[in-house]
């Protein structure tokens, strides 16, 4: 089979995985006659129209696959195409594609072959001949294989800067009925143990021992849960989420709504998962690693999902009124965290700013706060909200549904968030 | 109201701006020239500075270094007023005096003031310069070309809104340090010898080359890594504007691909058996 067409078979075998980040990389530089460079953050070259990034050439080394997960287009029982690139292909398409300056990276998964080790030992294999056979600098993100042997996945950390693991679904009753060759604990348990590498790889970077930086996947983990794909509420999804945040120590949780996919099994739902059910998501994500919000926080046991209409933050203080106004001037940096419509860039600003200055609501228009939504919460040098008790407050302080389209514009822009 | 003549960039503005400041010329009495257009015209002249322009009694201290005896501006500054002087629009030689002059008269923590109109306005020219060099980080596209010599030459076209094309260097020298690359835009072109960067004028689109053999493989990638299932162009275009559109080789088959997206849609949904209201519709967003 010619290249071109295993790439097309295989880039979009592997685009159902929506993680795309290339940061989280400390700052590293080819060596003489290597090539490549990662900064803190990282580069998206592209822009598709489903509106994702791409910063990293993303493909599986094949779609052959011994396992069979219902929602996945690559399971053993889908009648899909099948390819497989060798591991040389691999390296020169992605030296070939980085020279150009198209992409910053390689994200590598693959179906299972044979058995896991075999699959980790592949990929292992792809990024050690780009590291040490080419002095490769750039970004390498890595599908950690769960059953694969201790000593395989050691040796992906040592050449990758990301390892990920995809739970993706929430609970074991879940896996159970759409992917019985996995488990939750297996799965949680290899990430634990990469965590353990990632810590002593840094302990030992941090007592001067070894290289200055962490030789065990410097950008740490990730992973990935399917939205909508089974009846798990949202507190579910958050819960798990914010179990492998404090547990394993994950960077990222990505969601990735449920959406069709061709030669699809019959376990799977009728209905697809709207996209803004997976922007909430995202949005309340980033509630509990930025904002200060406890998973628990975000939904109720009587409305276990989150609203679609409005962000879970206006939807928390609209629930929470008695914990407003808050005086922009005076409250703490926690208090100005949780208003709706302040992000972290801006609370950073106004803390800085009300040092000389009393914070007046033009000020906020200038900071570009949505003054519709945060105004009802917050006193300001020249406003004291009234509207607090309003049996409308939710129809006064939502955004327009103009207002609505933007903001899930920007959101979905980001990948990376 | 005096006429400052000056060498377009970070330094030339600086150079012109301490004997004024020192002179105790205020922001009002004066009036920064843009001549961005015609750099090469302006480089080695030397300033005038119009005497008129500076009153000598009456003044407040200038904050100093007590060492150096050197007028005291905070670092970052610096490091913002640099960026600022790469924006494209003329008003920021006045607004960096300004800046200048309030922080050396009684406002040491003003740059603390993100709410202040004067602030407000470097931190978005600072921020549009940011965010033009890192998008020219990631759209430029290198075509290989065969040197004279039997080496591969890697040389790339680029039209920046800013002229950043000096600001975004080092990052190409780092990334690509052991190629031998080039970028050419429409004012300014630099080139990496896998040593140093060297800069030189600007040059035409018709210099650049119009191909490269791995394109066809670049666009079957982004074809096959976009998913028709979830078509959010606006998405797209908030962080790819039209703008750059014409100098990516991917780009070519968007239109395509948005208006196949329905019918492949169509297709996979049939094939799964779902009762097609039930599937989601791709948005238009056009």
């Amino acid at each position: 089979m010619e290249i071109a067409a295993k790439l097309a078979i295989l880039a979009d075998a592997a685009k159902y995985d929506a993680s795309c980040a290339s940061s989280g990389a400390k700052g590293r530089r080819a060596g003489p006659g290597g090539i490549g460079s990662t900064e803190g953050t990282g580069i998206c070259h592209s822009y598709t129209p489903d509106g994702r990034c791409v910063s990293l050439l993303k493909i599986l080394l094949t779609n052959v696959c011994v396992y069979d997960c219902a929602y996945c287009i690559n399971r053993r029982s889908s009648d899909v195409r099948r390819a497989r690139f060798s591991v040389d292909e691999v390296v020169s398409l992605t030296l070939d594609f980085y020279r150009r300056n198209y992409i910053e990276g390689l994200f590598l998964s693959s179906g299972i072959i044979r058995d896991p080790d075999y699959t980790m030992e592949q990929l292992a294999a792809v990024a050690r001949t780009l590291r040490r056979d080419h002095g490769f600098a750039g970004y390498i993100h890595l599908k950690a294989i769960p059953d694969a042997s201790p000593e395989l996945l050691d040796e992906a950390g040592r050449w990758a800067d990301r390892l990920s693991l995809n739970v993706e679904l929430p609970t074991q009753e879940n896996l159970d009925r759409l992917a019985p060759e996995k488990t939750l604990v297996q799965i949680t348990g290899a990430m634990g143990r990469m965590r353990d590498r990632i810590d002593e790889a840094k302990e030992d970077a941090a007592a001067g021992r070894g290289r200055a930086l962490p030789v065990f996947a410097p950008a740490g983990q990730s992973t990935q849960m399917i939205v909508g794909a089974t009846d798990a509420p949202d507190a579910t999804l958050l819960s798990t989420a914010s179990e492998l945040y404090a547990g394993p120590e994950l960077r990222r949780v990505y969601y990735s709504a449920f959406s069709p996919i061709p030669h699809s099994a019959d376990a799977l739902p009728a209905r697809p998962a709207p996209l803004v059910r997976e922007h909430r998501l995202y949005q309340a994500d980033w509630l509990m690693r930025f904002y200060g919000f406890a998973a628990g926080e975000l939904t109720t046991p009587e409305r276990p999902n989150l609203d679609l209409s409005l962000d879970p933050k206006l939807s928390w203080a609209l629930r929470n009124r008695d914990r407003f106004p808050v005086d922009v001037n005076r409250a703490s940096k926690e208090e100005l965290l949780r208003v709706p419509g302040l992000g972290t860039r801006n609370v950073k600003r106004i803390l800085a700013a009300r040092r000389w200055h009393r914070i007046r609501s033009d000020d906020l228009a200038r900071l570009k706060v949505p003054l519709r939504r945060a105004l009802p919460f917050l006193v300001t040098a020249d406003h004291t909200p009234t509207l607090l008790d309003a049996a409308n407050l939710r129809e006064r302080a939502a955004p327009s549904r103009a207002q609505t389209d933007l903001f899930d514009l920007t959101a979905a822009a980001h990948g990376e968030f | 109201m005096h006429r400052i003549v000056f060498d377009p960039t970070f330094e030339g503005w600086r150079n012109a701006a301490r004997p004024l400041l020192e002179g105790g010329a205020s922001p009002d009495s004066l009036l920064w020239e843009s001549v961005d257009d015609d750099q090469a015209a302006f480089d080695g002249l030397l300033l005038s500075l119009p005497s008129a322009a500076l009153r000598e009694t009456g003044r407040e201290p200038l904050p100093r270094d007590a060492a150096s005896g050197r007028v005291r501006v905070p670092r970052r500054f610096f490091e913002l007023a640099e960026a600022a002087a790469c924006h494209a629009g003329g008003e920021r030689w006045a607004l960096l005096y300004r800046l200048l002059w309030r922080l050396t008269h009684g406002e040491p923590h003003l740059l603390e003031v993100a709410v202040d109109p004067d602030v407000h306005r470097l931190l978005r020219m600072e921020k549009a310069v940011r965010r033009e060099i890192h998008k020219m980080h990631a759209f430029v596209r290198f075509r290989a070309v065969a040197a004279d010599d039997g080496e591969t030459h890697y040389v790339a076209w680029f039209e920046p809104e800013h002229p950043v094309v000096e600001r975004a260097s080092t990052f190409f020298a780092e990334r690509f340090a052991s190629m031998r690359w080039s970028i050419l835009t429409p004012r300014r072109c630099v080139h990496w010898d896998g040593e140093s960067l060297a800069f030189t004028p600007g040059l035409p689109r018709s210099a650049a080359p119009d191909g490269d053999v791995l394109e066809a493989l670049w666009r079957t990638y982004y074809a096959s890594t976009f998913n028709p299932a979830r078509v959010r162009t606006n998405a797209m275009r908030a962080e790819m504007p039209v703008r750059y559109w014409r100098n990516l080789p991917e780009a070519a088959q968007i239109g395509e691909l948005v208006r196949d997206a329905p019918t492949r849609v169509k297709r996979m949904v049939e094939k799964q058996g779902l009762p097609p209201e039930l599937a989601r519709p791709p948005r238009r967003s056009e």
